[in-house]
């Protein structure tokens, strides 16, 4: 190791989105509404002490809103139209009935308790998810974790880096354009007004553009590639085993016998050993280096083991295997009952929270 | 080191750019490549590293080697470790967001060992001075450190030779001379070739080895620049000096100048001082305060601006010159009073306001989204209801004749101002604001630019010009305003103002100093 970082690195980008997906996946093995809400602050207390405040890790209070937003809406729509179902009558609203043309639809009358318990416990893993996905957008650097894409997925990365700074600089153009525009005395209206503004934004952006592929090409981009097209039998090895792997994972998702599933996961596993061979292959024809890649180190394989340690705990005390677990994990909504935490779903949250124990927070600076 | 052989070269379907070059710069020259507006300085510096014509396309005859390897067979990209390339906007040619990544980028095109490039990121980042700056966001920094960032990021790649388009257009003059301290140092210390496109030749004339000077015709003389200066159509102060007092050579920096006054003994008197105007009050701010959310641009400036006179507003990028403008015609929201000839232009309707207070913003060819020349002045009458031809009478008044039925984004840089310049005072605003008019303006343009705001000014019009321009500011106006973190620093006739700090002051004056001459025809008389 010639190049010892002088400052505390962050985890590696991936690591972050792979314990997100493995929580987020491990929520969606029961519906308990006290281990959602229990998951929901550890995530929230990772993404509090661990975020940096680069214009990325902004984003983490939109995806509140939005699980907040997708609760209240399912939990009002569920005691003005699904009311009907359950004994446990909390209050009553105005009645509404359609005519008979429109049968089975009713609105309002009794509001029970059941339903309401249903969608909320359904709610609360949903927006749980969502909270997952934000805290992996506010914790990885999404250019960073596009910087570390196999060498065959250079260029298409580079492309995508790109196409996330075209965003931003279309709006600071347009707001530029129009605001000069003013100085000729209002907007234009209608159809000229798609063109005032239209016209010269696209000249601003093709000059962008080409400013940087003159640089990009005067800086050496591609100049490693190797000139010779790959071979043709090649190409095709590279798409059949993606067509093999593709149809793997198609017939593992829905083939039920158990010698199905063999046949389907050996399909999936030659594919993605081939795709990876074919991507190894590939990634030669282009001689670049890295700067200072993200190493994988073991705290980026403790950081994906937390989340895998709560995936795996949710998975066996949500399968039917072992039924006592199974009722805490899925608790009856009718009757309804107060839900019971299990012991072992402890493992889940301790899991969860693996991050705080394995990362170190971000410098003072705040940038990584 | 750099070998041009009998080079001739078109873009498809034009006149030739350049024709019959032959000139070779020497290892370890500056070289300073200028010429008037639109004369193919660009393209000469695209045929070093080849983006002329592998990626512009044209053709091209003759033969152009760098370092003994021929442009005619390697690509930009195979040159990538022999030229470092810097476009004339770098934040254009930013492939990454964050400077560290950005110097590392071109190394890991080359293929180099990341053990080699840690270890050059940190040589390069110490060498122009830009340690501090290394985690940060591109887009966050300023046009000075943009511009180190962009050098910084092509010397990485250790190339032998470096090609600068316009480094120091967008810069404030401190930022400027920043700039040019690197690139000196780069030639003097590593011993680097380097060749820059300048407009402003007066800031890096002293620096400079050699010039090569692109004529109107697509020819270039190429010479020492005392010896190329003295008949060129591009006239800097000095060159402007030498030619009022007859000197023989041009002198290159204001050293020599002083020691060739000295040496003549030349005498000069500045003239008597002139009482500036203080009425009929023309535009009048009090207490103006703009805030972007929590950065306060402007702060409470109150100004009032004498009908018949220019102001010249100056200070560093991002001083709050450009906002004051905007605020004062009303295109940002602003608080306290502005009050144009009895009016606030910020109360009135868009159209309205443009009577009062007209501006002609940085990017000019904002304004302009019409398909021909003839269509935007058609516009512009309607604009400001005025009777047809009224636009077009302006713009000839401005002394442009420009080609009706042309495309309003084919015309050069300062066509495209006085096309603007002309729809905007279509209007007979009375007060005129001109926002950076010089950038990218040669000095013809800019001493036509010079006769058009006497006019204005002779006309009773109220004109106040943006500029980082002190040659520009020192000739043509007859007020100065500095600004710094929006509030107003010095404010004072422009003869007092500019000879008082250094970095205001234009050539001729620290030629003469302390004498307060501002130009080459007051010293000559």
């Amino acid at each position: 190791m010639s190049a010892r970082p002088p400052r505390p690195r962050q985890a590696h980008p991936w690591a972050w989105w792979g314990w997100a997906l493995a929580v987020a996946g491990a929520s969606s093995f029961g519906t308990n509404p006290l281990l959602s809400v229990l998951l929901g602050l550890a995530v929230t207390a990772v993404v509090v002490a661990r975020r940096t405040d680069d214009p990325w890790a902004r984003s983490v209070g939109a995806y509140f809103a939005l699980a907040g937003i997708v609760l209240a809406i399912r939990v009002v729509f569920a005691a003005v139209a699904g009311a009907g179902v359950g004994s446990t009558v909390l209050f009553t609203l105005p009645h509404l009935e359609f005519p008979e043309w429109a049968a089975g639809i009713r609105l309002g009358g009794p509001v029970t308790a059941e339903p309401l318990a249903y969608t909320a416990y359904d709610s609360l893993r949903l927006g749980l998810m969502l909270l997952c996905l934000g805290a992996a957008n506010a914790l990885a650097n999404p250019k960073r974790a596009l910087k570390s894409v196999p060498g065959a997925l250079y260029e298409a990365s580079v492309a995508v880096v790109i196409a996330l700074s075209v965003a931003p600089q279309l709006v600071e153009s347009t707001q530029r354009i129009r605001r000069a525009q003013r100085l000729r005395g209002g907007a234009p209206r209608g159809w000229r007004a798609v063109s005032a503004v239209v016209l010269p934004v696209l000249a601003d952006a093709v000059d962008r553009s080409l400013g940087l592929a003159a640089g990009m090409e005067a800086r050496g981009f591609a100049r490693t590639r190797v000139a010779t097209r790959p071979s043709s039998a090649a190409t095709i090895a590279l798409l059949g085993a993606m067509l093999l792997a593709t149809f793997g994972g198609f017939l593992l998702l829905a083939a039920s016998g158990t010698q199905e599933r063999a046949a389907a996961a050996a399909c999936l596993v030659v594919g993605a050993a081939g795709v990876a061979v074919g991507l190894r292959a590939a990634g030669r024809r282009l001689r670049v280096t890295r700067y200072r890649p993200d190493p994988w180190t073991p705290r980026d394989t403790a950081l994906v083991g937390g989340g895998v340690l709560a995936f795996g705990t949710a998975a066996l005390l949500g399968s039917t295997l072992w039924p006592a677990a199974y009722a805490t994990m899925h608790p009856s909504t009718d009757p309804l009952v107060w839900p019971q935490l299990h012991p072992a779903m402890a493992l889940i949250l301790v899991g969860a929270l693996v991050p705080l124990a394995v990362t170190s927070a971000p410098t003072a600076a705040g940038r990584p | 080191m750099i070998e041009f052989d009998d080079v001739t070269f078109a873009y498809s379907g034009a006149e030739p750019t350049l024709r019959d070059v032959s000139f070779t710069v020497a290892d370890g020259d500056l070289c300073v490549v200028v010429g008037l507006t639109g004369t193919g300085k660009s393209t000469l510096l695209g045929l070093v590293n080849g983006l002329v014509p592998h990626f512009t396309g044209g053709r091209l005859t003759g033969r152009v080697r760098v370092a003994g390897r021929s442009t005619h067979h390697e690509r930009p990209r195979d040159l990538a470790d022999l030229v470092g390339y810097v476009g004339q906007n770098p934040l254009h040619g930013f492939v990454t967001d964050r400077v560290e990544d950005e110097i590392a980028y071109g190394m890991e095109q080359l293929g180099l060992p990341p053990a080699t490039m840690r270890k050059r990121v940190e040589e390069t980042l110490d060498l122009m001075n830009i340690v501090a700056l290394r985690d940060r966001p591109l887009a966050d920094l300023s046009g000075g450190q943009q511009q180190r960032v962009a050098i910084a990021s092509v010397l990485a790649a250790q190339p032998r030779i470096l090609v600068l388009d316009e480094p120091t257009s967008a810069l404030d003059p401190n930022a400027a001379a920043d700039v040019l301290a690197a690139i000196t140092t780069l030639v003097h210390e590593v011993g680097l070739t380097v060749v820059l496109a300048e407009h402003r030749l007066e800031r890096v004339l002293h620096y400079a080895d050699t010039v090569a000077w692109v004529r109107t015709d697509g020819t270039v003389e190429y010479g020492r620049p005392g010896d190329v200066l003295a008949g060129c159509d591009v006239v800097p102060p000095l060159a402007e000096l030498a030619r009022a007092l007859r000197w023989p050579g041009v002198p290159t920096s204001v050293r020599d100048a002083r020691r060739l006054v000295q040496c003549d003994a030349i005498t000069v008197s500045a003239p008597p001082p002139k009482a500036l105007p203080t009425a009929p009050v023309g535009l009048s701010v009090r207490g103006l305060t703009v805030d972007y959310g929590r950065l306060r641009a402007v702060d409470g400036v109150s100004l009032d601006f004498a009908a018949g006179t220019t102001t010249g507003l100056m200070g560093r990028n991002g001083a709050g010159k450009s906002s004051l403008l905007w605020a004062v015609q009303g295109g940002v929201p602003s608080t306290g009073e502005v009050d144009a000839a009895g009016v606030d232009p910020r109360r009135l309707r868009p159209a309205d306001a443009r009577r009062a207070v007209a501006l002609v913003p940085q990017t000019a060819s904002d304004l302009l989204y019409l398909p021909t020349v003839s269509a935007e002045l058609a516009r512009a009458d309607a604009e400001s209801s005025a009777a047809p031809g009224t636009a077009l009478g302006q713009l000839r008044l401005l002394g442009a004749d420009l080609p009706l039925d042309a495309d309003p984004h084919d015309l050069s840089e300062g066509q495209r101002l006085a096309l603007v310049l002309a729809i905007q005072l279509t209007a007979s605003p009375s007060v005129v604001c001109l926002d950076e008019p010089t950038r990218g303006l040669d000095y013809d343009m800019k001493h036509r630019l010079r006769d058009i705001v006497a006019q204005l000014v002779a006309a009773g019009q109220t004109v106040i010009i943006s500029t980082h321009d002190v040659e520009f500011a020192a000739a043509a106006t007859d007020r100065l305003v500095v600004m710094a973190d929006g509030e107003i620093i010095a404010d004072g006739p422009t003869r007092q103002v500019a000879t008082s700090s250094p970095s205001f002051a234009p050539q001729v004056s620290k030629v003469f100093a302390p004498v307060p001459v501002l130009t080459a025809a007051e010293a000559s008389r």
